[in-house]
């Protein structure tokens, strides 16, 4: 390394210092924007941010700065990925088991569910949307209605709900959870596996005892980054079961919801009065900025744990 | 392979086990079970969008305002099946309305098709794939135009605009992206010290972590006029704005895949290059570069269905005129923005609703072969990288 250091410094080449310049400045600017956004974000938004306004509902206006709060729509968000992740969580944990535990690797029907659920991560989420449209609400939700309560002509199931956002937002992330926990499987040494086999356990023992509890950090890692995907998404949440305004919180499954990221674009669109409504929008992407990013760092944190365990194995 | 097949059945070849045990072996069908319900909702994602869009892919739909029309007192000659589509109703509906209603539905029809207006235009099947695509002389029109119109008297469903739109605005965020983040994924993986490096890429990674409606909002409120006062057009809200914060979205998914190409390049290729002389930005442009160029290619085709797909951040800043131009300072409609804002208010089953799938079906399709190429190409990436060092 030292040696390496004294033989670049001794011979100077322009072209080196020049694009060595451009290259960083490139990185530089893209930090420099980041920052820009977020310093934005906060001057102007930390002065609204109080308790009140994180705890307080929006039974008066919305868009009077003074009563306006936010609980509602982090209730909904926190609703919504809360039930997204009961579905997700365990199709997509028994799903990757499936695939790095029982089928073998290398036949052409497992590289191609691999290579299905991958690229259904690129899928655009708007296409999510539209898929939970006509398949949760007007196919399962429509024919629910139809089949446990012909006499009723208000759909009950066949409309937008919370379930329906949550069961969309849970096929959206479907695929980081399976590739999360493909990973952490795989990462497990061999040899655990063939020691509890030589003691005699079963296969499902195995599994149950001796992989997931050393895939827990890796799974879980896949769980938080779906949900801090989820919680900031839009697009199919707008067509599934998001609503602009709610005197109550949703009380069961079949109810709609605010959300908060749903609430950034109408304050952002649709507020009567852009100038006087501005603090609370700036307020409402702080909390929502808070949560995305409190979720990521979470991520992180516990990725970096599982890779030091990992160095211990090895 | 082929003898991989038949042994990998036996896991760790133990398969006395699965006969010896019934609890085992159904938990291993209920897992295969499972699994096999979570990969069949991706093909369910192929067939219930595709399945609404199909009328129109076929050319089966009909939205021309001029359609036979049966005098209410025709109306026991009908079979209810017939009468049923004919007032377009679903069968629940159907089944709830009484005699006397649908009478009046049926003296309703009479009088649109009275009121509907008499030129040619109204006889004009506008979801018919000509009419789609390329330009129509309407009779209120000097021109043949291609118009985007679902809520008029004659709903115009045009996607030349929207894909128009759709493509002005990628590129735009191509343009402005796609140079940035190769050039900070050469400095972070090639020429900065270590300790910036540790610095730079969790702060991209952050860029990716902040929500696309956050980035609408910012360009919306912020960017905009900023943008407006700097090259001074007209419309505060055009593809321009929409494509640069469009192009923040795209920043961090371009830079993490190109990073991963560049640092799967084995150190030997540097070492032995900057050992033969060269300087460390010769051995980064010359060496590094040509052996990682798959991969950026990929993360290009990747940050482009990043961008056509993205919603929120151009339904916020585009300002959603459906128009066809190419000039990057006129207001701009997308697919994506045209779905989200009209999907809702579309009748159920009607030509608006299957037009709106039937162009997600394309975005679906676009972003799906888009994905593929470039995971091939990374796959053959790493193939070579490995083969090389082995």
């Amino acid at each position: 390394m030292n040696q390496k250091r004294q033989f670049t410094a001794r011979r100077f080449a322009f072209s080196s210092f020049f694009f060595t310049g451009v290259t960083g400045l490139a990185s530089f600017l893209i930090i420099a924007m980041l920052a820009l956004i977020l310093g934005n974000i906060l001057y102007n938004g930390m002065g609204a941010l109080s308790w009140r306004f994180i705890t307080g509902g929006t039974q008066q206006d919305m868009f009077d700065v003074n009563k306006a709060g936010v609980l509602p729509m982090v209730f909904g968000t926190a609703a919504r990925v809360i039930l997204m992740t009961l579905f997700v969580l365990p199709i997509g944990v028994i799903t990757a088991i499936y695939l790095t535990e029982y089928a073998s690797g290398h036949t052409g029907i497992t590289r191609f569910i691999r290579g299905a659920v991958s690229n259904l991560a690129g899928v655009p989420s708007i296409v999510f949307g539209l898929f939970g449209l006509g398949f949760f609400i007007h196919f399962v939700g429509q024919n629910m209605d139809s089949l446990l309560r012909p006499d009723d002509p208000k759909p009950l199931w066949g409309k937008e709900a919370i379930l329906w956002a949550s069961l969309t937002l849970a096929v959206m992330t479907l695929p980081v959870v399976i590739v999360a926990t493909e990973e952490a499987l795989r990462a497990i040494p061999q040899g655990l596996r063939e020691g509890s086999l030589a003691l005699g356990a079963t296969k499902l023992q195995t599994i149950v005892r001796i992989v997931l509890p050393q895939a827990l950090p890796g799974i879980m890692t896949g769980g938080i980054l779906a949900v801090s995907r989820a919680a900031g998404e839009v697009a199919p949440i707008l067509m599934t079961g998001a609503a602009y305004y709610m005197a109550s919180l949703p009380r069961s499954l079949t109810d709609k919801f605010m959300d908060l990221g749903y609430h950034v674009f109408i304050l952002s669109t649709q507020s009567p009065n852009i100038e006087q409504t501005r603090p609370i929008l700036y307020a409402t992407v702080i909390v929502l900025l808070l949560l995305t990013f409190a979720l990521n760092f979470v991520a992180i944190l516990v990725r970096a744990h599982m890779r030091k365990q990992m160095r211990l194995f090895a | 392979m082929q003898l991989n097949t038949s042994t990998s059945r036996t896991w760790l070849a133990i398969r006395r086990g699965h006969r010896a045990r019934p609890a085992e072996w159904l938990a291993e069908k209920l897992i295969f079970l499972v699994s096999l319900s979570a990969i069949l909702t991706v093909f369910l994602i192929f067939i219930f969008v595709g399945r609404e869009a199909l009328p129109i892919f076929l050319g089966k739909m009909n939205s021309s305002l001029v359609g036979k029309v049966i005098p209410p007192e025709e109306m026991d000659k009908l079979t209810p099946e017939a009468l049923r589509k004919y007032l377009d109703l679903t069968e629940a509906q159907f089944k709830e309305m009484d005699r006397e209603t649908m009478k009046l539905l049926m003296e309703l029809k009479v009088e649109t098709a009275d009121e509907a207006p008499k030129d040619k235009d109204a006889a004009v099947n506008t979801t018919a794939w000509r009419y789609l695509i390329f330009p129509y002389q309407w009779s209120d029109y000097e021109k043949p135009v291609s118009i985007w119109q679902p809520i008029s008297q004659i709903p115009k469903y045009n996607i030349a605009p929207l894909i128009i739109g759709s493509i002005k605005t990628t590129l735009i965020a191509l343009l402005f992206s796609v140079p940035l983040a190769i050039g900070a994924s050469i400095f972070v993986s090639q020429l900065a010290p270590v300790r910036l490096r540790e610095i730079i890429k969790p702060a991209i990674e952050l860029l990716a972590g902040v929500p696309s409606v956050v980035l609408g909002f910012f360009a919306l409120i912020v960017m905009a006029s900023v943008l407006q006062d700097i090259f001074g057009y007209e419309s505060r809200l055009n593809a321009f704005v929409a494509g640069i914060a469009l192009g923040l979205a795209v920043i961090p998914v371009v830079f993490s895949i190109s990073e991963d190409a560049l640092t799967s390049v084995p150190r030997s290729y540097t070492q032995a290059a900057l050992a033969l002389g060269s300087s460390r930005w010769e051995a980064a442009w010359k060496i590094v570069l040509p052996a990682a160029l798959p991969g950026i290619l990929a993360a290009v085709i990747l940050g482009f269905g990043r961008a056509i797909g993205e919603t929120m951040v151009v339904l916020m800043a585009s300002g959603n005129a459906s128009i066809v131009s190419w000039n990057i300072f006129d207001s701009t409609r997308t697919i994506t923005a045209t779905i989200a804002a009209e999907v809702l208010e579309a009748v159920v089953g009607g030509p608006h609703y299957r037009m709106l799938f039937m162009t997600g079906a394309l975005l679906f399709l676009v972003t799906f072969v888009s994905n593929l190429v470039s995971e091939i190409v990374i796959h053959r990436l790493k193939h070579r990288m490995e083969g090389k060092v082995a």
